[in-house]
């Protein structure tokens, strides 16, 4: 075992999870913002803020999958000694984590199911860089539009026509988070 | 309160409340299923908001409850002191101050400001409960989008008193998807959870359901095009600050019949009473004075 696996986790678990995941809540809350979010230091190439959001909300209960690019053995190890999560196919994945282009196609994720669209999928995408200047969201969280830069629109509006089932999405960049429940409808910029 | 972990719960709890909550965001007005745990208080006493409460607690927080509009009743001093000690949070009684407010049964009078969040302790979470007793029917008439049930209980009001008789638990409509109870505020209340700019979680405890609705999400009341939805409160001014826009209390003061009506939001009318304002049986405000 590597060393680095053990280390990178909370200082103050209850504390530094709490501020992350009132970070997570807000951008889930309000799509479009763009909040901090760190307290983790997870192996490369995981960013500061999936690490901190895979502290957050991963456990034994959590089965998570991993696209390529993001399946190492050090990723592997950290989350594994930090959180318990299994990791799984993506047909059986309550998180998946990596990049938008490893991630794809979004048909293989589950979506829920009529009686519990809650039984979905929710995706940490990492991306290069989130910026406010991009594609038009409107929906629930949002008082008139917000914009947000996204890796592509067309597959996103054709989850968010799914609604009430649906992805859920958390974009992360450095110590950077912003999120696209499946309510946000999208225009292309 | 070393004794504690931060706001009470361990962490696996506070992550599996974490992700309903992200869910229930995500699925406005949709009740995500929790794993509801025993709490040092009874069910009936706020043990879905305590826990949705513990679960966004961070140390940075200020910290408001109310019980029924006011600060100063049982249920409202436990609540808040379960949290002085389990969580050390700054506490307040007064609504813009707070970043965080727990409430059973009322909205604030004062307007919600972006960055707030309001957690409703919730009895029965399904509003169709009454209605269908049986969870996987309620479940199926969710899933269908079958609300026709909700609109004939209204109707039967209608036919039955002349007007929708409900008064508290008004269902309402999310985004034109989910009908939701809104927790058994007065219908005064309703247009308030409409396009809001607070964060609003709701937690049932015993009935182990968390829904949600985000900043500015629409939120209508059900009601007829010729029986329209009438947020009704009684027709007084509130006879401490002589407010006439506030949902009222109504106080038996002695064994004659003598009433008065009162703000039943006590921050609301304390702060109008130091403002200067008095009511019809109002004294002039004192620092301190109960």
């Amino acid at each position: 075992m590597r060393a680095e696996t053990l280390s990178g986790g909370f200082d103050d678990a209850p504390v530094d999870a709490a501020h992350a995941f009132r970070a997570a809540m807000s951008v889930m809350a309000c799509p479009g913002r763009i909040e901090q979010i760190a307290g983790a230091t997870p192996p490369p190439p995981l960013s500061v803020a999936a690490g901190t959001l895979i502290l957050t909300l991963c456990d034994p209960e959590t089965p998570l999958h991993l696209a390529k690019g993001h399946d190492t053995p050090e990723i592997r190890d950290w989350i594994t000694f930090h959180t318990g999560a299994p990791f799984v196919a993506r047909s059986k994945a309550m998180f998946a984590l990596g990049d938008w282009a490893a991630l794809l196609p979004l048909a293989d994720y589950p979506i829920g199911t009529p009686e519990y669209p809650d039984r979905s999928t929710t995706l940490i995408v990492e991306v290069e860089a989130l910026s406010a200047r991009g594609a038009t969201l409107r929906g629930p969280g949002i008082e008139d539009t917000a914009t947000l830069s996204l890796p592509e629109v067309a597959a996103l509006q054709a989850n968010a026509a799914q609604f009430p089932l649906g992805l859920d999405f958390f974009f992360t960049a450095g110590a950077q988070i912003a999120a696209l429940p499946r309510t946000t409808t999208l225009e292309a910029s | 309160m070393n004794a504690y972990n931060f706001a009470y719960l361990d962490e696996q709890t506070k992550r599996m409340i974490r992700r309903a909550i992200l869910k229930g965001l995500a699925i406005p007005g949709y009740q995500v299923p929790f794993a509801s745990r025993e709490m040092p208080m009874p069910y009936g006493w706020g043990t879905g908001g305590v826990q949705v409460t513990a679960a966004t607690l961070t140390p940075d927080d200020t910290f408001k409850v109310i019980d029924q509009g006011a600060d100063d009743t049982t249920n409202a001093v436990s609540i808040r002191k379960f949290f002085e000690r389990t969580a050390g949070v700054a506490t307040t009684e007064d609504t813009g101050k707070a970043t965080i407010i727990q409430t059973r049964h009322r909205i604030p009078e004062t307007p919600l400001t972006e960055g707030q969040i309001l957690v409703y302790q919730v009895p029965i979470p399904e509003p169709l409960r009454f209605l269908e007793p049986s969870e996987v029917e309620t479940r199926k008439m969710h899933s269908l989008e079958e609300y026709g049930l909700m609109h004939v209980k209204l109707y039967e009001d209608i036919s039955k008193h002349g007007a929708i008789a409900t008064s508290y638990a008004y269902p309402v409509k999310v985004e034109d998807r989910y009908v939701m109870d809104p927790s058994p505020i007065p219908k005064f209340d309703n247009p308030k959870l409409s396009n809001c700019p607070a964060i609003q979680l709701f937690g049932a405890g015993r009935e182990q359901r968390i829904y949600a609705l985000p900043p500015y999400t629409r939120v209508v009341s059900l009601d007829f095009e010729d029986h329209p939805f009438d947020p009704s409160k009684a027709d007084h001014c509130c006879d401490l600050c002589g407010s006439g826009e506030s949902y009222l209390d109504e106080v038996i003061v002695d064994d004659d019949g003598g009433r008065m009506f009162v703000c039943s939001d006590t921050d609301y009318c304390r702060a109008r009473r130091a403002a200067g304002h008095m009511g019809a049986q109002g004294v002039p405000y004192e620092e301190g004075a109960a």
